[in-house]
């Protein structure tokens, strides 16, 4: 039975590239190696239901047709839309997320990826005060003080302790947990939280306040804060910052308890300001804890494409960038688009609900291996491959390293990347400027 | 009735389903609240009796959980539709929704909770 190894996992930031995948008769049986999330991920197509053909929606209804049909009805969708959204592309690989690039381009889209909803902020964050950090390949080998900030990687990123942090043995922690401190900070006590060495449990909310104090501890004005502190007692944030201070190798691992809370990117920007102080006295980085796989991947892209990570407007025929105007969310919350297209994304499960009642409003296209509440809107449904499954790519892991997806069995899906040029192909043929035309 | 706040986010279960969002897989993984023992027995109900939680975002009916370790004054949905229903969809200028921290009221009800394509289709204006 053939077993494939060094397999990449597509699922969330963790990218982990050893798992091992055995097939028969072109169907992955087992998975090797993976969490419950990546077997899920890999074994997905053959344990559920897939689209498995291209439809239009006709009086209400999803009928099917062949992907030109689809295609093409897609590309006149967007020839036709004053203002058209592309989003997502972030569950694929970066040869497609270019061509998703390419054709917001020719049809003067906005183009935004699922950092809208989940670590856009922490991009501003960045760009405000910049990200001191490291690989997670570093991490591991260095690392003594481990803090979880607004994430429970037990959940989202099951493998990420042994792999990279917290149990993994590195070079200058080969006891692994025994010669590393962890720490939590989190509202919940999360199932992460149980393996801590300290919780700190602050109010919804109160990120920003903790992060300042942690500050003004670090930098010697511990004198002027106050008793309690984000709901916590200051002699609680006195020790993590003392901890802090004394670590040799501190990293501050951050999810959407920073980026989804009062504060936003504000909490994110002074996690970056709290990294550069204990710069001054040890060595600390941080890492955001990317979710869709190659979420990373569309930022790298993106970056090098058009200058700017996410929520890109080519309107203006030149890439423009405010997020707060441009981003996704917001463009649909002012109903501003007449057209949507997304793929490798569900943004009918994972938008607030004033947003999709617009994107029932306007002509939308789902490009997705599976049925999900996306399709309950789309009027037009591609079916595509999946990457690192069905086809190969490039994906970037949460700490910007590109790993090489494998593709592990055949398909007769058209891959996002063979269905995105198709559909430049097509725009172009419908602009008048051919298919070799165009900008 | 109790007022608290609404944290949303992931969990295994929701993670692990994220390929079958048709699935009663998913439905069981993301759509129920969470509360802590305290909660659930101020409201009377208990667990997998259906709960309505409001915001000023919207209201959802999803079945009660129990997490012991919940503070008093936070109750939890994973991400995903149910969730999204009744979340903060300001961006306070800067592309994030308020995913987070939502202040929510929650109380005891008979009412059923709409399965992924019911709740969706209220959305049709």
């Amino acid at each position: 039975m053939p077993v494939i190894k060094d397999v990449v996992c597509t699922l969330c930031g963790c990218l982990c590239d050893d798992l091992e995948a055995t097939v028969e008769d072109n169907k992955i049986t087992k998975v090797g190696k993976a969490c419950k999330l990546g077997r899920a991920k890999t074994m997905g197509p053959f344990l559920h239901e897939r689209i498995e053909k291209p439809m239009i929606r006709e009086n209400g209804e999803l009928k099917e047709c062949s992907y030109d049909e689809a295609i093409t009805k897609a590309a006149e969708i967007l020839v036709a839309a004053k203002r058209p959204m592309s989003y997502g592309w972030c569950s694929t690989s970066c040869e497609a997320i270019e061509k998703a690039i390419m054709l917001a381009e020719e049809t003067g889209s906005l183009i935004d990826s699922t950092a809208n909803v989940c670590h856009g902020p922490s991009a501003l964050a960045a760009q405000e005060k910049g990200a001191p950090s490291c690989s997670l390949g570093t991490a591991k080998n260095y690392a003594d003080l481990i803090i979880f900030w607004g994430c429970n990687p037990v959940h989202a990123h099951p493998r990420h302790q042994t792999r990279y942090s917290t149990m993994a043995k590195g070079a200058f922690t080969p006891n692994g947990k025994k010669d590393k401190k962890m720490v939590v900070v989190d509202p919940r006590n999360t199932d992460t939280a149980k393996k801590a060495d300290m919780l700190l449990q602050l109010k919804p909310g109160t990120d920003y306040v903790l992060i300042e104090a942690l500050r003004a501890i670090v930098n010697g004005h511990e004198d002027i804060l106050p008793d309690e502190i984000a709901g916590l007692p200051k002699t609680k944030v006195v020790e993590l910052a003392e901890m802090c201070k004394a670590a040799k190798f501190g990293i501050i691992y951050f999810g959407m308890g920073i980026t989804q809370t009062r504060g936003r990117y504000k909490s994110g920007d002074n996690v970056a300001s709290l990294i550069s102080d204990l710069n001054q006295i040890t060595k600390f980085v941080m890492i955001g804890m990317r979710g869709h796989y190659n979420v990373t991947g569309f930022g790298q892209v993106a970056s090098w494409e058009t200058g700017f990570p996410m929520a890109i407007d080519f309107s203006r025929g030149y890439p423009y960038y405010n997020p707060g105007e441009t981003g996704t969310n917001d463009v649909l919350m002012r109903r501003e688009v007449d057209a949507f297209i997304t793929g490798a994304a569900d943004p009918g499960a994972h938008f607030p609900q004033e947003s999709i009642k617009h994107l029932f409003n306007i002509p939308a296209i789902q490009v997705d291996g599976y049925a999900n509440p996306t399709t309950e809107f789309s009027d037009v449904v591609i079916p595509a491959a999946i990457a690192g499954v069905e086809c190969d790519g490039t994906a970037y892991r949460m700490d910007c390293q590109p790993i090489r997806m494998k593709k592990l069995v055949e398909t007769t899906f058209k891959s996002d990347e063979e269905i995105l040029t198709e559909m430049i192909a097509k725009v172009r043929e419908l602009k008048g400027n051919g298919a070799n035309g165009g900008a | 009735m109790i007022e608290t706040i609404l944290i949303s986010g992931r969990t295994i279960d929701q993670g692990a389903t994220l390929e079958e969002k048709t699935s009663q897989a998913y439905f069981d993984a993301a759509a129920y609240c969470e509360l802590n023992e305290g909660n659930l027995e101020a409201l009377g109900v208990s667990v997998d009796q259906n709960v309505k939680v409001a915001t000023a975002h919207g209201m959802v009916v999803v079945p009660a959980k129990i997490d012991k370790r919940l503070p008093d004054d936070i109750v939890f949905i994973p991400m995903g539709p149910w969730a999204n229903a009744i979340v903060d969809p300001d961006t306070c200028g800067c592309g994030m929704p308020g995913f987070k921290g939502i202040p929510a009221t929650v109380e005891a009800t008979t009412d059923p909770a709409l399965n992924m394509k019911e709740l969706m289709a209220t959305y049709k204006e």
